[in-house]
């Protein structure tokens, strides 16, 4: 290596399908591996006369998310034509909007990995239509599928303001959670509700002066995982090119790379014979969108606790690790289900535990969302604090947890009726302790003797307790009354 | 005659994004008759518009907005029927060479 040192520079266009029902302009039915072509009307086909109408609730969706992510929101804005030729694209242009985009100026708070967070700035947030879906196959011809044609996408910006793969890779999560707090989008990268091209370069220190390395476009990234590696990958392939050719950035020598998903590497794209020339105009067949005060503050009423911020509730006022805070707001539903519970009196991390390490499992078997499974938050804070009085173990819990979901009984009465209450009762338990001393005279001594031997030797006399009360002694008190009779 | 408002290359350079296949004879009558229209068209430039808003649209309405309310779609029967080239589910267009979907 050289003594050079670089910093990954790295802006993102994302563009994010919007949920709504119905297409941008049309009344066409967003649907998912439909028949091809069925999905389409006169609008989205693009043929003479037909006229676009805008979706309410998808302009609704792009203004909600826009001041979710800080945004300055036009008072004024309108659609305009981006022209190109491309099959999937029926009319041969595409309604965007160029020059007065519903959302601009804004940013977004990104976690990073030492616990700080970090502000990356959004240049703008516009709302377009998607284009349709060439299905290549062999033969003299590509089949063309246009139930996508239309689709309402939400595209947005952001100012080249992440240094490092891992900082892409958390702008990419934390927009999904946020997306789908808001409820605007489903947000699925598999199935391509978000779709995420990042712009790279570098900054490499060298001798006293820094050189910035020709910007690329990365395409074809369908999961975080593809979107951190190209990132990572790119900045070694320009660094490596940097030392071989020197080239620096100029204007025009931008390159776009696909990524390849099988061998992970990004390969250069061939390149266009010429400079894209949109060709942008205002669309005549749309009037302009006017956001007034009143409807701003409708759309504002829809805001909810965001993710990052929730996340940073649970571990301030609930003492929940990052991690765990994390995972329970990666779902707007099961982070209000938690938290709906433990706002009844529960133990947030016995919650927690139930929530994350049984409930996510059953749910993602039954094929819903925690919050879905029908136990109320009541019951569920019921279950916790019975399993935290030590009424019944960790384990039983699990096994009550189960039952809750087809019985509508309280956890203590569905513990009862499966015989998994522990015992309690010190003068019982007492009984049972010393039989267990009576009868294992040699590990009574070795846990008296200290030393080596009197761990283990402890714990078999716990485990000579638990198995006589038949797993039912409650094993605190068992510890407690061991730990008193042989003064360890 | 004052000179022309686009030049050749200009011509063959939209003909080219729209997709158009021109003679030589086309190019040299459009490079003519599109000149005429700019040279016409450049009449506005004697209007001092510098006080004036830019026009998004000419009728003086906004905010036309719709129900996100599902319509009966074609189904693909109807929507394939006037293809050019279908085989009954898809558009057939001439095989796509290169991976560059627009945006």
């Amino acid at each position: 290596m050289t003594d050079s040192d670089y910093k990954i520079i790295v802006g993102l266009e994302i563009h994010v399908q919007l949920a709504t029902r119905t297409k941008m302009f049309c009344g066409c039915e967003l649907a998912f591996a439909e028949d091809p072509n069925s999905r389409v009307c006169p609008t989205c086909l693009g043929l003479p006369g037909a006229l676009p109408v805008m979706n309410a609730q998808a302009v609704e969706f792009a203004i909600l998310t826009a001041t979710a992510l800080n945004c300055k929101i036009a008072e004024f804005t309108k659609w305009d034509r981006k022209s190109y030729y491309y099959p999937d694209l029926p009319k041969n242009y595409q309604i965007s909007q160029y020059d007065l985009p519903i959302g601009s100026n804004g940013f977004i708070e990104i976690p990073l990995s030492d616990g700080q967070t970090k502000k990356i700035r959004i240049l703008r947030v516009h709302l377009e239509e998607d284009a349709g879906k060439n299905v290549h196959t062999s033969g003299n011809f590509s089949q063309v599928d246009l139930n996508r044609a239309g689709t309402p996408l939400l595209e947005i910006v952001t100012e080249p303001d992440m240094n490092s793969a891992e900082e892409v890779r958390a702008l990419a999560i934390e927009l999904q959670r946020i997306v789908r707090f808001l409820g605007v989008s489903q947000a699925d990268m598999q199935k391509g509700h978000m779709r995420f091209e990042p712009n790279v370069n570098l900054h490499i220190e060298r001798g006293g002066s820094t050189s910035k390395t020709p910007i690329t476009e990365v395409k074809n990234l369908n999961s975080f995982k593809a979107l951190e590696k190209s990132v990572a990958f790119e900045a070694v392939r320009q660094f490596d090119e940097f030392l071989d050719t020197g080239i620096c950035l100029q204007s025009g020598n931008k390159k776009t790379f696909g990524w390849d998903d099988v061998k992970e590497v990004t390969v250069l794209q061939r390149e266009k014979e010429e400079a894209h020339d949109y060709r942008y105009f205002p669309d005549p067949d749309l009037v302009p969108v006017v956001v007034n005060e009143e409807w701003l503050e409708r759309i504002k009423t829809k805001l909810c606790e965001l993710p990052l911020k929730m996340q940073s509730r649970f571990i301030s006022e609930y003492g929940l690790s990052d991690y765990d805070a994390g995972v329970l707001t990666t779902d707007k539903e099961m982070a209000k289900y938690f938290d709906d519970t433990v706002k009844t009196g529960a133990d947030a991390k016995r919650v927690c535990n139930l929530i994350t390490q049984t409930g996510i499992k059953i749910a993602n078997e039954k094929g819903c969302g925690v919050a879905q499974l029908g136990i109320e938050p009541t019951r569920l804070a019921a279950l916790a604090k019975i399993t935290d009085d030590g009424k019944i173990s960790a384990t039983a819990a699990v096994t009550v947890f189960e039952k809750m979901l087809e019985s509508k009984d309280s956890p203590d009465k569905i513990a009862q009726q499966l015989d998994l209450l522990q015992r309690s009762d010190e003068g019982e338990l007492e009984k049972i302790v010393d039989e267990v001393i009576t009868a294992n005279a040699q590990a009574v001594e070795d846990v008296k003797s200290g030393g080596k031997k009197s761990k283990k030797a402890h714990g078999f006399l716990m485990g000579q307790v638990m198995q006589k009360s038949k797993g039912k002694a409650n094993p605190q008190i068992v510890a407690k009354i061991l730990g008193s009779k042989l003064g360890s | 005659m004052a000179q022309n408002k686009i030049d050749i290359e200009q011509v063959k350079q939209v003909a080219k994004l729209a997709r158009l296949d021109l003679t030589e004879a086309e190019i040299s009558q459009f490079t003519t008759q599109l000149g005429a229209i700019l040279e016409y068209v450049e009449k506005l430039n004697q209007l001092d518009t510098s006080k004036v808003e830019p026009l998004a649209h000419c009728l003086p309405i906004n905010n036309c907005l719709r129900a996100d309310e599902v319509k009966e779609s074609l189904g693909t029967d109807k929507t394939v029927t006037n293809a050019p080239q279908t085989d009954g589910r898809f558009f057939l267009v001439p095989r796509i060479l290169e991976e560059s979907g627009g945006f």
